[in-house]
């Protein structure tokens, strides 16, 4: 036979179906919201032209930005951004994880009891936990025991997933409401305090200045830029991280895969069921971290830290465009929604409107970020 | 045993509870030959490729590939093994991008060391890629392109690809024109040609009589899980094959099997 039919016939390629990254679109509204909040503290009477990001008249920080709101914006969603960044490998599985607050409230208790320390100011620990044998222990094992309970936490969740089959919202709703549970128990509903000097610097020491070995303590970038930001470093190191993973390993590929078409991926021979545990799992140990962030950061632990945790992190996912449907999403997309959330929040206090306003928007911002998502997903489902 | 049988069952059975998809199927595929299954639906065939693919575990039976006897632990067993399947409902991550489907589940990668977060070597696979695209004469226009993005021909040209891809000792397709247009058709079973050229051994299961027609050496028939015929094309016609198809009649060498 001939090969005269060949060609590119009906296989033409229409460039009208080749999209820009739709990160593109998620900074664009970034840029939208800010430019937005900046018109209404120009055009508010009661605002007297003040603006939200800028900061033209004192300049003492050497720059034109407002650096001290711009470092709150960051901080403020750095904690939950980690664990959004466990939440959207969990939504590009095609699951979600309802538990991660829980997590956190849990693994503040169980860490901050491993990071105590024995005398507060001459007197004996007043809120001590364990006797002396747990007090001023080394550094790592706070640390150690923080991510191990978030590890088992979600390695529970992956587990139960994947070779139970039941659903993730079922499966996590559980551990939601356990893992608060042990958060409760584990000090009978008392706070536990006076962590060691190294674990509140975990948090709040420098980490730019300690890893420079101070040789630029006294530059701008450490006193200005980076000092009280530990928590938005690690975010963005961690983003960094995981974006590499996601986008060049191959437990990345599997999770999109997995996402895509769940049965693709079984008869490709991924181990569908394993792939699910090892997200599960990452996204319970970045719950874990943040949960050790916190507690170092308000040097107490209390059992309901990181309530509805769980909820702004997917949140920050799903305006980053992390599609509830799997398979499409991105850590950089989150991080931007990260973004997006710490803007809003922040532009309301800017705004000196109530924090009641501030939830109320933010309901209506998640529910309007998944009918976007819908609403590309049926656009792109006509145009194939 | 010779060596140019590609592939032979002996009593390949699969029983789903008390329902019984396969009973005693004997099947031989020489070198270079294209077979056609052809059969009613639920007459057993994607069971029959199930068991050789490895999807599903067989209730009794034998299967040897290349004269050698192989047990399948699963699917990927059998792709490494050499059987390249295009499944009925198309194996595709509608997400990803041509070469990471290719290879999705055997991934080309570099610094394995470091177990599950070893890195992808998208070069490595955009190369093959291509190259396996040109053996099977397959147009894609764009491979970075995502499968959400492609017509139902790309999509399916996209699968029989891997077979091209990773010098596949038997190919299965399962019904692989049976969503397509009359074009996009075409573009297939010219794919389909290639194979036979390059004398790429192919079972095809197909309810498309002229496409059967055209393309293969042999038809077995399959009805109520049992084969009932193994016809050479060059001396048979479409009426006949309807007829074992259909139970009017039957092979003499399956007497009493239907």
């Amino acid at each position: 036979m001939a090969d005269t039919s060949h060609g590119t016939g009906g296989l033409a390629f229409d460039k009208s179906k080749r999209a820009w990254p739709n990160e593109v679109n998620i900074f664009i509204a970034l840029v939208l919201i800010v430019l937005i909040f900046e018109a209404l503290g120009q055009l508010l009477p009661y605002m007297k032209g003040q603006s939200m990001l800028f900061d033209f008249n004192t300049g003492r920080d050497g720059t034109v930005l407002n650096m001290a709101r711009i470092k709150i914006i960051i901080l403020q969603v750095s904690i939950i951004g980690i664990i959004a960044l466990g939440v959207t490998q969990v939504i590009i599985t095609g699951g979600i994880d309802l538990s991660s607050g829980s997590i956190v409230g849990a693994t503040a208790m169980i860490s901050m009891s491993f990071a105590q320390t024995e005398l507060v100011n001459g007197n004996p620990n007043p809120k001590a936990m364990f006797g002396p044998w747990a007090m001023d222990l080394p550094i790592l094992v706070p640390i150690a025991v923080g991510l191990g309970c978030g590890l088992i936490a979600g390695s529970i969740n992956g587990l139960l997933i994947a070779y139970t089959r039941i659903p993730p919202f079922i499966a996590t709703l559980g551990m939601m409401v356990s893992a608060r549970g042990v958060a409760k128990w584990w000090s009978r509903g008392n706070p536990i305090s006076f962590p060691t000097d190294e674990y509140a610097a975990i948090s709040n020491g420098n980490l730019v200045d300690g890893l420079t070995f101070g040789v630029f303590s006294e530059s701008w970038i450490v006193t200005q830029v980076f000092d009280g930001q530990n928590p938005a470093i690690y975010f963005l190191l961690l983003a960094v991280l995981f974006h590499f993973i996601m986008k060049y390993t191959v437990y990345g590929k599997h999770t999109y895969a997995i996402g895509s078409n769940e049965d693709a991926a079984r008869m490709s021979g991924i181990n569908v069921a394993w792939q699910k545990v090892m997200v599960y799992a990452v996204a319970g140990m970045l719950a874990g971290f943040a949960a050790i962030l916190l507690t170092s950061r308000n040097v107490t632990a209390q059992a309901g830290m990181g309530f509805v945790y769980e909820l702004d992190a997917i949140a920050m996912a799903v305006i980053g465009g992390v599609s509830l449907a799997g398979g499409r999403g991105s850590i950089i997309g989150t991080v931007l929604g990260a973004m997006i959330f710490g803007v809003i929040i922040s532009g309301f206090t800017y705004l000196k409107l109530d924090a009641f306003y501030q939830e109320m928007v933010k309901g209506g911002i998640i529910v309007a970020a998944v009918v976007l998502d819908q609403w590309r997903q049926r656009r792109a489902a006509l145009k194939s | 045993m010779s060596d140019d049988i590609v592939l032979r069952t002996e009593d390949l059975t699969k029983h789903y509870g008390g329902v019984h998809a396969l009973e005693g199927a004997d099947f031989e595929l020489k070198q270079g030959e294209h077979v056609a299954i052809m059969g009613d639906n639920g007459a057993g065939k994607s069971t029959f490729v199930r068991q050789i693919t490895g999807v599903e575990h067989r209730t009794r039976g034998r299967i040897w590939l290349y004269g050698e006897e192989v047990n399948f632990a699963g699917p990927l067993d059998a792709r490494e093994a050499g059987i390249e399947t295009v499944f009925q409902t198309l194996a595709l991550a509608d997400d990803l991008d041509v070469p990471d489907n290719l290879f999705l589940g055997r991934e080309m990668t570099k610094w394995n060391w470091l177990g599950p977060f070893r890195v992808l070597d998208y070069k490595g696979m955009r190369d093959a890629t291509v190259a396996g695209l040109e053996r099977t004469a397959v147009k894609i226009p764009n491979i970075r392109n995502t499968i959400r993005n492609m017509s139902g021909g790309q999509r399916q040209c996209v699968a029989i690809a891997r077979t091209a891809t990773f010098h596949s000792r038997l190919t299965i397709m399962d019904e692989p024109t049976a969503a397509l247009g009359v074009q996009e058709t075409a573009q297939v079973e010219n794919i389909v040609r290639q194979l036979k050229e390059a004398g790429e051994p192919l079972i095809l299961i197909s309810h498309n009589m002229r496409q059967v027609m055209d393309l293969v050496d042999r038809i077995i028939v399959f009805r109520r899980g049992r084969i009932v015929a193994n016809l050479d094309r060059n001396e048979t016609d479409g009426q006949d094959v309807v007829a074992y198809i259909t139970g009017a009649k039957t092979g003499a060498e399956y007497e009493g099997a239907a």
